[in-house]
């Protein structure tokens, strides 16, 4: 009797079901999806979509208005600024892109990894990031390219290293969250080592989570090498990057041309658009837990 | 009363302790990760075309051929009595920095004097009118004004109201010979950034520290008992909510100094935070030191200020059984 | 009071109510139209498994949906007024007032912070007319009616001051300032051990009677709602499926749910003593002591488990049987004492155990929404131990598979499911059959039926005793149910405060006099029976008579 009650519809392929999940999305997330594919479609064919190359001075003006031939008319080189905006789209994506990924690689892995095994190590790690965190990061940053000089790797490293530190406490906390689950304790029970106890039981638990914390961390990410490129500090030129094109350009705004505003636009609508996506998908996550 | 005032004593005074000890390893990482340097103190001040002798007789005159742990307690002491060293330029950090440390104080306590209220407010608001009108604009305008960089912010600010409309200057240089009216009115343009920066994130973080105590079986209790929504929000959610929104006003106002750094940039505004990117820029590492610290000091001393607010106001160690 | 006092219209009045819920799928219909009424003084038991939406239709007589959840149809008059109908602000100024509600946690629905006697006045001062000083008068008579300590200043305390069993008369207390004309009782005593259970309910019983008041109580315990109550509704699926007054309920239930009430209580007594003396146990315990920080939650325990032989372990929440269970199992570390296995004292810490001895320990908890992964398929869950202790691959694993889940009474199209789309019985099932998958010789079951509903107990306790007659394993089971140790157990352990305070075959444990304790918690647990509170009352009132000091002996229980 009680086995025939059964009416939750049975699991469909999981192409299916990511359809289903976009379609569920409201509007504000499906406006970003198709944003973020849109950046990521410039980004990845820069190369073909821009007219002139990333340093190529193109006009003996700098500074030169809009016009047929420079869209966007030129900067403070004589460069074409519509190449170099979408240039920039690539260098800025992809290093932001690169330091979220190492960063959640870094903080996940130490945050699970410190909640299974617990005790005086977990204290030790714990204790040590909660020093890295009582800096603010764009005070530590600073500090850190002032003495090792800001070349790419390096940025990427320091922020990594910094913004792995959130990735560890929320993955320490979910994790800690799903640990005193009793299927965890079942699974140490039986014998299981911890690695497999965290592939396998906690990871999948948490990984929701911990996606949506990813977005929200490339947006902050994005964010401040936009403003250390900004402040001269971060990606140096000749690459065409984002925050440094507002940076050169800054004497236009104040005869009330918008040409240097474009790019610190760009930056905008792309940390927009994730940051929408990342605010469904957190209620999504907290609607599950909420379910049970 | 004695024996009520002791767990939350004992409390406060070890997250006073805490605060102190992350303070002490947070000099200890600033000061050594100097070591770090590559190429030796001395001869970063003198540049790469110094003598051997001149990098060994400033060496010599900096105290660096005694041991790290020396000179640490050695500048850690110092900077305890407000001597903070000298620049690579010359001159006593504490005659460069001291002006613009008042300043940016200035600057930044304003900023927070406005915001923190409005955003408890403005917090409170949408989470009384969840789901409403008010609530879904401020919602989705906060979770957009904190994807903008906070450059593209000043400079909207500054197209809008000082380029196209003239109401106030672009460039907020002020010096200590002008009047206090004429310091204040400079001052608005940076004020105004700072605030709709930091705003955002701290309206969303109270709005959602006051959602997360309204789910709280008390507060269905009190609108079984027929408490109107407004005053379910006020008497039942706020008070159990004061810790958690002490904690995320004191997380955010992390932007208000990172905030700081970019919008001194911006509008020339002659406070720490541009003379921190100028140091980094010249690599004056004295000065970088002392700008982290304080920076660094301001933070862990809001963040210490939350604890033992919500320690306060915690009902259980308030009244121990 | 504002109340209207004419005897001839009902007090609350439900009519044909349907209230919907949105759920990922869209609106799911969760009250499917209810008829109820209420008439003043009388006590309507509504009665029904989890899910059944008892408390949906208990907030509904309060004009209250949860959010997410709306009415598509009926009525609610409660004293005259449609509820449905007229405004929002309008129903919340009959909240607390004219009904009111007490919740099943009173420790999670008082605020922390703010003192008991503001929380219990607040809506008598600021709605109910009364002056602060009449409010709290009142609110002292209430403590003294309700048998709480210190009436004079026990409002004067913050929540967390106040032990479980005074909150909740506190929030009776709460619910009667403002003498409503209707009183929602949801759960009330769930929450509360059997033996503090009784004190709560006595006072419950004794201020209804008193004030007059019309109720609603909301249980899942049938023998608590025959003390109660006058009439029983019995819900299932949103619907009544049967309604009659309690005396006939107890005595002829007609519905065959109705009927399935009754499933664990009517299981046959199982015989005990099977197990010889002079053999060697199974499983012994010997002198073990357990803490956690400065707390000792074990003290010297001492006790054996035979082979194919079942012990339960008998103790309210507290009383460290959890804890015995996980020491069993190398949870735990115990700080003194050893635990024999089979001849071998095992290792105390878990890592020191041989994978082959682990496997031959297995533990079942309580909860199989915890117990089981949401992200493994059962094939997953069960297949897990079968490649980790025996080794099994491929479709010699499967095989197994299918073997272990008919076992269970499961079939092989369970096995590519995920624990969200198994019922509760089933997932409990697919707990079982992963601790069957490791082939072992004990098995702690730790409250493993009392989270499942009083039908699908009786299916697992029917098919544990016959897995144990095919095994021979042996069980060592947690529970706080009597009702479930007289159908299962063959020795009884009884603990208190992490102490073993009586011991011996069930039947002999069972018979009355025995240990003070275990006279008290078997006295404490509610007959299914109408009258068995008032036999209670009748013997305490006599021997108050002769005892009057006993009177602060009951308010230290609660």
């Amino acid at each position: 009797m009680e086995q025939s009650i059964d009416t939750r519809p049975a699991p469909s392929g999981p192409l299916a079901r990511t359809y289903r999940l976009i379609c569920s999305a409201p509007f504000t997330a499906r406006l970003g999806m198709v944003f973020v594919a849109l950046y990521a479609f410039v980004a990845i064919f820069a190369p073909w979509i821009a007219p002139y190359g990333e340093a190529e001075v193109v006009s003996r003006i700098p500074f030169d208005a809009w016009s047929s031939q420079h869209l966007l008319g030129t900067d403070q080189l004589g460069r074409d600024f519509l190449s170099r905006l979408i240039f920039g789209a690539r260098n800025s994506i992809s290093i932001a892109l690169v330091t979220t990924i190492l960063s959640f690689g870094i903080g996940c892995l130490l945050g699970v990894f410190s909640a299974l095994v617990g005790g005086i190590i977990d204290q030790i790690i714990s204790r040590f990031v909660d020093a890295l965190m009582s800096v603010p990061d764009l005070i530590f940053i600073l500090m850190i390219l002032s003495i090792f000089g800001s070349s790419i790797p390096n940025l990427i490293m320091i922020i990594a290293v910094l913004t792995s530190t959130r990735f560890f406490r929320i993955s320490r906390a979910a994790a800690l969250n799903v640990t005193s689950l009793d299927f965890v304790e079942a699974a140490k029970g039986r014998g299981e080592n911890l690695l497999w106890i965290s592939v396998n039981e906690v990871f999948p638990n948490i990984l929701p989570l911990l996606l949506s914390e990813l977005g929200m961390r490339f947006c902050f990410i994005f964010l401040s090498i936009a403003a250390l490129s900004f402040l001269g500090v971060g990606i140096q030129p000749p690459m065409a990057e984002w925050g440094s094109m507002v940076r050169d350009n800054a004497a236009l705004i104040n005869m009330g041309d918008i040409t240097p505003l474009i790019p610190a636009v760009a930056i905008a609508f792309l940390a927009i658009a994730v940051n929408f996506v990342v605010d469904w998908l957190l209620n999504r996550v907290s609607g599950l837990n909420e379910e049970g | 009363m004695n024996k009520i005032s002791h767990p939350i004593l004992s409390m406060a005074v070890s997250r006073v302790g805490l605060g102190l000890l992350s303070l002490l390893i947070v000099s200890l990482v600033i000061f050594f990760s100097v070591s770090l340097l590559p190429g030796s103190y001395a001869s970063a001040i003198l540049g790469q075309n110094a003598t051997p002798e001149a990098v060994a007789a400033m060496e010599e005159k900096l105290g660096l051929n005694q041991p790290a742990i020396w000179r640490y307690f050695a500048w850690l002491g110092a900077a305890a009595t407000g001597d903070l060293g000298t620049s690579f330029a010359g001159r006593p950090v504490m005659t460069v920095l001291g002006p613009r440390l008042l300043n940016t104080i200035t600057l930044a306590s304003i900023t927070a004097l406005i915001a923190v209220p409005l955003a408890i407010v403005l917090g409170i608001v949408c989470a009384r009118f969840r789901g409403r009108f008010i609530d879904k604009f401020l919602s989705t305008s906060t979770l957009a004004s904190i994807s903008l960089p906070e450059f593209l912010v000043a400079y909207i600010v500054m197209m809008v109201f000082a380029v196209k409309l003239q109401w106030f200057p672009s460039m907020a240089g002020i010096r200590s010979s002008m009047d206090l009216g004429e310091q204040l009115y400079r001052m608005v343009l940076p004020i105004l950034t700072l605030l709709l920066v930091i705003l955002a994130h701290m309206v969303r973080n109270t709005r959602a520290a006051i959602l997360s105590v309204m789910s709280s079986p008390y507060v269905e209790m009190a609108r079984l008992q027929g408490e109107s929504e407004g005053r379910v929000v006020m008497r039942q959610a706020l008070p159990n909510a004061i810790g958690p929104i002490a904690s995320v006003v004191a997380l955010n106002l992390a932007y208000l100094i990172s905030g700081v750094v970019v919008i001194e940039v911006v509008f020339v505004y002659p406070g720490v935070g541009q003379a921190m990117i100028d140091a980094v820029r010249n690599r004056d590492v004295p000065v970088i030191q002392a700008c982290a610290l304080i920076f660094a000091a301001a933070y862990i001393g809001f963040n210490l200020i939350a604890d033992v607010i919500s320690i306060i106001s915690n009902p259980r160690l308030l009244h121990p059984r | 009071m504002t109340r209207i006092q004419n005897a001839s219209i009902p007090v609350v009045e439900i009519t044909d109510l349907k209230i919907e819920a949105k759920s990922n799928e869209g609106w799911t219909q969760i009250v499917r139209g209810i008829s109820l009424s209420i008439r003043r003084g009388e006590v309507l038991g509504l009665v029904g498994e989890s899910g059944a939406g008892k408390s949906t239709v208990g907030l509904a007589a309060l004009g209250y949906l949860r959010p997410g959840a709306r009415t598509n149809g009926g009525s609610v008059r409660l004293i005259g007024t449609e509820l449905l109908s007229i405004p929002e602000e309008e129903r919340r100024k009959m909240r607390g007032t004219q009904v009111a509600y007490v919740a099943q946690s009173a420790q999670a629905a008082f605020n922390p912070a703010h003192r008991l006697m503001d929380q219990i006045t607040m809506v008598a001062v600021d709605r109910g007319g009364l002056s602060r000083e009449a409010a709290e008068r009142r609110a002292i008579d209430l403590f003294t009616a309700l048998q709480l300590p210190d009436p004079q200043n026990f409002g004067a305390r913050y929540p967390h001051q106040v032990s479980g069993g005074q909150l909740q008369r506190a929030m009776v207390a709460m619910a009667m300032i403002c003498n409503p004309a209707l009183i929602v009782f949801d759960e009330p005593t769930t929450a509360l051990d059997v033996t503090t259970q009784v004190e709560v309910l006595i006072s419950i019983r004794k201020v209804i009677e008193e004030f007059g008041v019309a109720a609603i109580y909301i249980t899942h315990d049938l023998a608590v709602v025959a003390q109660i109550a006058h009439r029983v509704a019995v819900l299932r699926y949103g619907e009544v499926v049967e309604e009659a007054s309690i005396a006939a309920i107890m005595d002829s239930p007609q519905h065959a749910y109705t009927q399935s009430l009754w499933a664990v209580h009517e299981m046959p007594v199982s015989a005990s003593g099977r197990y010889e003396t002079g053999v060697r146990p199974l499983l012994s315990i010997e002198g073990l002591s357990a803490r956690y920080g400065n707390f000792d939650v074990l003290k010297d325990i001492n006790l054996a488990v035979g082979r194919g032989e079942t012990v339960a372990l008998v103790g309210e929440s507290g009383s460290g049987k959890s804890t015995l269970g996980r020491v069993i199992t190398g949870l735990k570390e115990p700080s003194k004492g050893k635990v024999v296995f089979d001849g071998t004292p095992l290792p105390e810490k878990l890592r020191h155990r041989k994978v082959d001895l682990l496997r031959r320990i297995q533990i079942i908890y309580q909860s199989a929404d915890t117990a089981l992964n949401p992200r493994q398929t059962v094939r997953k869950i069960v297949g897990r131990p079968l490649s980790l202790y025996h080794g099994l691959r491929g479709s010699a694993r499967e095989k197994r598979l299918i073997e272990l889940l008919k076992m269970v009474e499961l079939n092989e199209a369970h096995a590519d499911r995920m624990p969200g789309q198994l019922s509760g019985g089933q997932k409990q099932r697919v707990a079982i059959a992963r601790a069957l998958a490791a082939e072992p010789e004990l098995i702690v079951c730790d409250e493993i039926t009392s989270a499942l509903d009083k039908v699908v107990q009786a299916e697992v306790l029917r098919m544990l005793i016959s897995l144990q007659k095919r095994l021979g394993v042996s069980y060592l089971f947690i529970t706080h149910d009597i009702e479930v140790v007289r159908a299962i157990a063959d020795q009884v352990v009884v603990m208190q405060h992490g102490r073993i305070v009586d011991r011996g075959a069930k039947e002999v444990v069972f018979s009355l006099p025995h240990e003070p304790y275990t006279d008290k918690l078997l006295a404490s647990v509610p007959d299914m029976a109408v009258g068995w509170l008032d036999g209670i009352i009748a013997s305490r009132t006599a021997r108050l008579s002769t005892y009057p000091l006993d009177a602060s002996r009951i308010d230290q229980t609660g």
